[in-house]
């Protein structure tokens, strides 16, 4: 069974946001695997070890600084990595980015597609989706667990929605987006980090992946950023002192009957 | 003339309550556009009288699509039958819910129709007639306005309890017109659903949230806050040290890799606000904070603080709200 993993690099939870020059400034970000694809870089390693057999490979599409996230996965066990320089394609356009996944996707050739249900920097939650689309292919969004039998050509998901989840039954290949919860992330191993050294990592272009870059510039992008600004800071709020008994009743009096919002 | 298209999320033929707050933002733009109409796409089996409320909160005109394969929601049928409707209508702008299923069909139909889609949309603008989308980025760490390329229609996905649903006026009607769908294949299909625990509604749908931390110190202590949620019929939330640590399903965990709320009322028991967690519920109108450490980074976004022992002040807070409720 072969699978393929989309990872994106985006910058630490942990990141302060800050503009310059009216977008982000990611001049001193710290940049990490997108955590949503942290689980479904696991899912792969776990679908190939339960099965005994198979490859997972791993694809990023971006800057040279992608790399890192491929090294990273390579070191959690994925077989192969792969770097797509998209040059001017346009990262904030889902629609553009899908594009590209997509073209990859058949140049690899795949039996199951899994990646994160959104990245934590834009939050657009579409590419996989979209992606799924753009091959014609079924897809599961959002999913906490996952099984698939290659023998029957068929899955079952577990997707989260409002108040519990949705099984879904579906044919592969599919595009399956991960949600946290699907499964514990590894760490990785002192060999894995060693074997990373000697793995090349092959470095793809849009006319390696027969996509036309003005179709996927920025130019042609379905949807841009037009303005950035940081949430005002919220109001010095008011602390509440003195004995528990006398700091709860003076909170629900406050809720209830001054700010009525209880 | 403008029109302004509306997804329908029902819930066993009746609208859910996303439906009626898109509903109102679409009329708004459509009034704002100068003599636009909101025209509301339904998928599916509708339930007897509720084309008739979806009229009263502002739908000039009603697209019902039915066909045998939308007996349940498939991305794949529904974005054909999406698809359907549009035939017969040419939205400037087409809404979707961002919600489960809206966000699961939105981005099908952008790369279906190779049109952009702004997700989880909390503002519109018109400039001079064009369409400009407000949303929050890195969890609402930063706020970003949209514009879309000349494709049509502009998709958006809007976050549910960020607009107010108009007043019903049971003198507006729209007509209903009837789309049929032939069959489609769904290669992914629902075959059952899994109830989570209790009653609550979802974190992203809630009114009041009461959310434990780290001081929460295990599983068992949650039910200290499990007994608060239920006297304020609030929904039950946790930060991430709390979900990592095994004390409670990531389904309630609020931050940037969890849910964004934005509830009336957000009380954070024992969290002493890591950035990615104020990033998921800064936008809450009025928050609470109870924490031990007065210099805990919550108290610099919280309404009201209290520096506390939780497992003192808690439990007297449920007893409070329990006599100022029944009165």
């Amino acid at each position: 069974m072969n699978i393929l993993v989309f990872v994106k690099q985006v910058p630490d939870t942990e990141t302060r946001i800050q503009l310059k020059d009216g977008i982000v400034d990611t001049s001193s970000v710290k940049w990490v695997a997108n955590p949503y694809d942290e689980f479904a870089i696991e899912e792969a390693l776990r679908i190939r070890e339960r099965l005994g057999q198979g490859k997972v490979t791993v694809v990023s599409l971006g800057p040279d600084r992608v790399k890192e996230a491929i090294k990273y996965a390579l070191s959690l066990g994925a077989d192969e990595g792969i770097h797509v320089q998209g040059g001017d394609v346009a990262l904030g356009d889902p629609l553009a980015v899908a594009t590209v996944l997509a073209a990859t996707a058949k140049k690899v050739g795949f039996d199951l597609i899994l990646t994160g249900k959104q990245g934590v920097d834009y939050d657009w939650s579409q590419s996989g989706i979209i992606l799924a689309e753009l091959l014609d292919l079924p897809h599961v969004s959002v999913v906490v667990r996952l099984e698939v039998d290659p023998a029957t050509k068929q899955g079952k998901a577990w997707r989260e929605i409002e108040g519990g989840a949705e099984i879904v039954e579906f044919l592969l290949p599919a595009v399956i987006t991960a949600q946290k919860g699907l499964n514990e992330p590894r760490y990785a191993s002192l060999k894995g980090i060693m074997a990373v050294k000697k793995k090349v990592i092959p470095e793809w272009t849009l006319s390696d992946l027969g996509v036309d870059p003005a179709s996927v510039s920025q130019a042609a992008a379905s949807v841009r950023f037009v303005e950035f600004s940081l949430p005002p800071p919220r109001q010095a709020g008011r602390m509440l002192e003195g004995e528990p008994k006398d700091t709860a009743r003076e909170l629900v009096r406050i809720l209830h009957e001054e700010a009525k919002v209880i | 003339m403008a029109v302004f298209a509306v997804v329908a999320e029902l819930k066993d033929g009746a609208a859910r309550k996303i439906t009626l707050e898109m509903l109102a933002e679409s009329r708004r733009l459509a009034d704002l556009s100068g003599a636009g109409t909101v025209a509301l796409i339904v998928v599916g089996p509708l339930a007897a009288g509720e084309a008739e409320r979806m009229a009263s909160y502002g739908a000039d005109r009603i697209l019902h699509v039915e066909g045998a394969s939308l007996a349940g929601y498939a991305a794949e049928t529904y974005a054909a039958g999406v698809q359907a409707a549009l035939s017969r209508a040419t939205p400037e702008a087409l809404f979707l819910g961002a919600t489960a299923q809206g966000k699961d069909l939105a981005p099908r139909l952008a790369g279906r129709l190779r049109a952009g889609l702004a997700s989880d949309c909390t503002g519109f603008e018109l400039h001079d007639g064009d369409l400009i989308a407000r949303r929050p980025v890195f969890a609402g760490k930063a706020l970003a306005k949209i514009a879309w390329s000349a494709a049509r229609p502009r998709l958006a996905t809007i976050r549910p309890n960020t607009f107010a649903p108009l007043g019903p006026d049971p003198s507006r009607k729209a007509p209903v017109e009837r789309v049929d769908l032939p069959p489609v294949e769904a290669r992914a299909r629902v075959i059952g659903f899994e109830k989570s625990e209790g009653e609550m509604l979802d974190l992203t749908e809630a009114n009041i949230i009461v959310s434990g931390g780290r001081a929460m110190q295990g599983p068992e202590n949650f039910e200290i806050l499990r007994k608060l949620c239920k006297v304020l019929g609030a929904t039950l939330g946790a930060s991430r040290a709390a979900v990592d640590a095994g004390w409670i399903d990531h389904s309630h965990q609020v931050g940037q890799t969890g849910k964004v709320v934005n509830p009336s009322v957000y009380f954070a028991v024992g969290i002493s606000g890591a950035i990615q967690h104020l990033a998921g519920m800064s936008s809450s109108r009025t928050i609470v904070a109870i924490n031990k450490d007065k210099d805990a980074p919550i108290f610099k976004v919280a309404s009201y603080g209290i520096v506390g022992d939780l497992y003192q002040v808690v439990p007297l807070l449920t007893d409070e709200f329990q006599r100022a409720l029944k009165e």
